[in-house]
């Protein structure tokens, strides 16, 4: 079924190509031999490691720090009152003022990019993740403390399990959002990555460019999801059957 | 032995009132004895074993197991059968026993002893309710406990599942020799288990009766030795079960 619905868009696409006949339509052929040639000249393999590495590291720095608030903040109200408003405040600022703000404050460099990415994304974790921790199942955390469980097994099997479906849900959202930031980021104030080759492309009105770098970089989405995050969502939920 | 002295525990907010649950109750019992605490609902056993269990903080109470018994000589089982959903069948039993020596084989062996060898890498979501029981009941034994808490563990079971894990409880125990305090509001249960079965009052919680069965095991609760004394006991104290209790001894 995916093959079919992968086909149905290529014919689609080839469609509108034929019928538009404009240089800003370009058919699937021109943009695939495209893609061969850049992949050939390295430039986009080069520039789509950049992006991925910045992708990984926002993400991991989001998910570590964002999950860490939210455990903290689903457990221990007080907190929770305290960075309430922080929160709404972070989840409520356009994406595009924290870029701008971090590039002037921290100068046009990788770690800022990679900071405002992660600002970005952390809010929502934060939240997916309180849920979670709100949600956690005292009765079973009784019998780890009746047990006398020390405190990396009881929060590694008993604890953090309940969490998974929240991390899951957490993961998947950010990745997609984290995604579309980097590029943004990247357009804004990095000579290096999808985003800033984009933005070249863009200028040159090159719009198979833009369509070869689009579709290798969705290709690689899907990869992730369907290669990463499909079998260990199903392996951390075989007990649901 | 084990000798427990609840001073107060009482609950700040419970429906808006303050709630005093137990009050100046002591409570012993030798080493490897079967005790069983009955009660009307509401009197405070389970929030006794929680106290006894280390799962409460806020009482004021004094727990004394023993010198040499260590807290991670308790086991415990609830009401519910409270296992991990995500994790097997063996792993919920050597969840709570890692590191000891030789734990997981003896894990498996009473996995196995309790006739749950076919499904020791199923997920407890797979298993009947009485299965899940067992499964609770081998986790508490696994650890070799010198002291066993167990409130209501087998409610909510049909009549034959309820015996066949009984039987299996008992078993369990005359191997092990563990301390058992054994939680129920039937008192029919109590009389075919236990060696000494306490009454609770209403709350505030204290012990009003105390009473002494030395018939041979194993026992049925609907066997006719077991059912003469329950009426004996409810005709000499018949608000017994209500919690308003008679003498402090019973000679029995």
């Amino acid at each position: 079924m995916r093959l079919a619905s992968l086909v149905v868009f290529l014919l689609l696409w080839q469609v509108v190509a034929v019928v538009a006949q404009d240089a800003t339509v370009p058919m699937p052929a021109v943009v695939f031999e495209r893609i061969g040639a850049e992949i050939a000249s390295m430039a986009l393999p080069h520039h789509l490691g950049v992006t991925l590495l910045r992708v990984s590291v926002s993400f991991a720095a989001a998910m570590l720090i964002g999950a860490a608030v939210g455990i903290a903040m689903g457990r221990w109200p007080m907190l929770d009152r305290f960075l309430d408003g922080w929160l709404v405040l972070g989840l409520n600022i356009p994406a595009l003022v924290t870029i701008i703000l971090c590039y002037i404050w921290f100068g046009l460099n990788d770690w800022a990019a990679i900071l405002a990415v992660a600002l970005n994304k952390i809010p929502t974790v934060v939240v997916t993740v309180r849920e979670g921790a709100r949600a956690i199942d005292p009765r079973l955390m009784e019998v780890a403390r009746a047990y006398r469980l020390p405190v990396s097994r009881k929060f590694l099997q008993v604890y953090l399990p309940q969490l998974y479906p929240y991390l899951f849900a957490a993961a998947r959202a950010g990745l997609s959002l984290i995604w579309k930031i980097v590029l943004v980021v990247e357009l804004l104030g990095r000579s290096e990555g999808i985003g800033f080759q984009l933005n070249v492309f863009f200028q040159f009105f090159d719009i198979s460019g833009i369509l070869a770098y689009t579709l290798v970089f969705a290709a690689v989405v899907l990869l992730v999801e369907a290669l990463v995050m499909r079998p260990m969502e199903r392996r951390l939920n075989r007990w649901r059957q | 032995m084990l000798t427990v002295h609840v001073r107060e525990k009482h609950y700040a907010d419970r429906g808006g009132r303050r709630h005093l649950a137990l009050r100046d109750l002591r409570l012993s019992a030798e080493d490897g004895e079967f005790v069983c605490l009955v009660g009307p609902s509401g009197c405070g056993k389970s929030t006794l074993l929680n106290i006894i269990g280390g799962l409460d903080a806020t009482a004021q109470a004094s727990v004394d197991l023993d010198a040499g018994a260590a807290a991670e000589d308790v086991g415990f089982m609830f009401q519910e059968p409270r296992l991990m959903p995500w994790l097997t069948v063996r792993q919920n039993v050597c969840l709570v026993c890692d590191g000891r020596p030789g734990a997981e084989q003896r894990a498996l062996e009473l996995l196995r002893a309790m006739e749950l060898g076919e499904v020791v890498d199923a997920f407890p979501g797979a298993l009947s309710g009485g299965m899940q029981r067992r499964v609770a009941l081998a986790r508490a034994f696994v650890i070799e406990p010198r002291l066993l808490l167990m409130d209501e563990p087998f409610v909510s079971l049909d009549a034959p599942t309820a015996a066949r894990l009984r039987e299996m409880l008992i078993t369990l125990w005359q191997r092990r020799r563990a301390t058992v305090l054994f939680v129920t509001h039937d008192l029919r249960e109590a009389l075919a288990l236990a060696d000494r079965v306490c009454f609770l009052s209403a709350s505030p919680g204290r012990i009003v009766l105390e009473h002494r069965i030395d018939l041979p095991r194993p026992r049925d609760p609907q066997s006719v030795e077991v059912g003469r004394r329950y009426e004996e006991l409810l005709s000499r104290h018949p608000g017994l079960l209500a919690g308003l209790g008679g003498d402090n001894q019973d000679a029995a």
